[in-house]
């Protein structure tokens, strides 16, 4: 299972992209399928967790520069505005600001983009009253988009930029909202083709070299991505590059980055005046 | 590579290798000391060396060194939770040549007096690499169960170990073997396909020109 071709191979074997993941994890490591969910399950809730403990308003990074900045995006007005978007980005904000604050996190696929899958899923949830479970298949099933993408490209910023790690996590979980909403494989991969293609050449430009700014802004971009994304494949309209491709276009845009691009803290919003350390 | 790999490791933030990669040093150097640490220098390179302090690097660090996990909440107050236990521990910064940008060296004390010096490096993802231990080669990752023994350079000293090993049926993975001088202190490293019991582990130490066994547990999650 090294590339989205390969996947959807085996999502038409055992039923699902997730369910084709959970086997494919099983068989790896010559154990039942139930431990796997059970680790799964472990996952999901240290997920809910770090969602709700971000909101507290008195958060703040080791810098100072972010933190407590979830729970204004979470109040009554914006969410009723802004609907499953705002509920979302809320919940990735949260995530990526208590990450920031030396909180509990799941990377998904990195620490720094920690808030985009869980961000999707949960207020997928919440919204629509998904069970556990199927958020769980959910997850196998953006586990296995993150590990083609890692195969075929990187998940690393310092390697690709934050197309590498905000867009690896938006396509993952773009592909996880497809089979949620009970779209069939093929758009899941059609959705991750969206989400890739759209946050392609986003640089890695942290602002003191802290997973602080921009990083936690952009979970909330990524995952604002990841919806409509999903949006796109669940309507039916089929990306004219197929996923495989855009992973692959991913890795030569990173390759073509230069380091100041790519985790050093030296360019973009890093060496921007108002935010330039000294 | 897993796919608990992609969504994981569960970790306190902000990052892989500064944080949980620092919080596995700490821990590791708790090991290889194999006692509660009075105290420790630490030096920082490169990239450690300048955000260490947002990244609390220093505070994984010092977390892992008094046994905490890269998943434990406590690592954000592991300074105070120092200050209380009674570690001194001080940090400068380290001369830089030709290391890994993530790379840190710890002089540690132990409670009983025992000193050691592990230099190690995180090199991403919260993966690590111990690259020496008191100035003699070292290599390895963690990854496996690890057994390092440091002892008298002298004759049919590695076939003793090997036999013992072998007595408890387990099975050397990978061995590598490091010496300061001909007759003076040597170091192997074995990586281990099973578990390493204490009663073994007592036995090695038992063993007439063995200084000190450390053992650690591989990291591969649910084994």
């Amino acid at each position: 299972m090294r590339t989205f071709a390969d996947y959807l191979r085996d999502a038409a074997k055992y039923g699902s992209l997730g369910k084709a993941a959970l086997h494919w994890q099983a068989k790896q490591d010559a154990s039942e399928e139930a431990v796997h969910v059970m680790r799964m399950k472990d996952r999901l809730q240290v997920m809910r967790d770090s969602a709700q403990a971000g909101l507290s308003p008195n958060l703040r990074s080791v810098s100072g520069m972010v933190g407590g900045q979830a729970s204004l995006m979470n109040g009554e007005e914006q969410l009723g505005r802004f609907g499953l978007l705002g509920k979302a980005g809320a919940y990735a904000l949260s995530i990526a600001e208590y990450n920031a604050c030396m909180g509990k996190i799941v990377a998904a696929p990195t620490a720094g983009s920690c808030g985009i899958l869980p961000g999707a899923l949960l207020a997928a949830q919440e919204q629509d009253g998904f069970s556990d479970e199927e958020l769980i298949m959910a997850l196998f099933n953006a586990a296995g988009v993150g590990r083609i993408i890692a195969l075929q490209a990187t998940i690393s910023g310092a390697e690709g930029g934050c197309q590498a790690e905000c867009g690896a996590a938006a396509a993952m979980a773009a592909s996880a909202l497809v089979e949620l909403y009970g779209g069939t494989p093929e758009m899941s991969a059609h959705a991750c083709a969206f989400a890739l293609m759209n946050m392609l050449g986003l640089v890695c430009d942290p602002v003191q070299g802290l997973v602080e700014v921009p990083c936690v802004y952009r979970n909330v971009g990524g995952v604002s991505q990841a919806l409509s994304a999903a949006q796109m494949a669940l309507s039916g309209i089929q990306s004219p590059i197929p996923a495989d491709e855009v992973i692959l276009a991913m890795k030569k845009v990173g390759d073509a980055m230069p380091a100041s691009l790519r985790e050093t803290g030296e360019g973009g919003c890093a060496a921007c005046r108002s935010v330039c350390r000294g | 590579m897993d796919l608990f790999d992609i969504l994981g490791p569960v970790m306190v933030g902000p990052s892989s290798s500064h944080t949980a990669g620092a919080a596995r040093i700490g821990l590791m150097t708790r090991l290889l000391l194999g006692g509660e640490p009075a105290q420790v220098r630490i030096g920082l390179y490169g990239s450690f060396q300048k955000t260490y302090k947002g990244h609390g690097t220093d505070k994984a660090l010092i977390g892992g060194l008094l046994g905490m996990a890269v998943d434990d909440e406590k690592l954000r107050d592991s300074l105070r939770i120092a200050a209380d236990k009674g570690l001194n521990y001080s940090f400068y910064n380290a001369e830089a040549r030709g290391a890994h940008p993530n790379t840190v060296i710890m002089d540690v004390d132990s409670v009983e007096g025992r000193h050691i010096c592990v230099q190690a490096a995180s090199v991403g993802g919260g993966e690590i690499i111990v690259q020496s231990i008191n100035g003699l080669e070292a290599g390895f990752t963690g990854h496996e169960n690890t057994l390092v023994v440091t002892q008298k350079d002298a004759k049919g000293m590695i076939a003793q170990i090997s036999s013992v090993l072998s007595a408890n049926a387990l099975n050397i993975a990978t061995m590598k073997v490091f010496r300061r001088s001909a007759g003076g202190e040597a170091m192997v490293i074995i990586e281990l396909d099973g578990d390493a019991e204490p009663s073994l582990l007592e036995c090695l130490e038992k063993m007439p020109g063995i200084y000190h066994v450390a053992y650690v547990a591989g990291k591969k999650e649910g084994r």
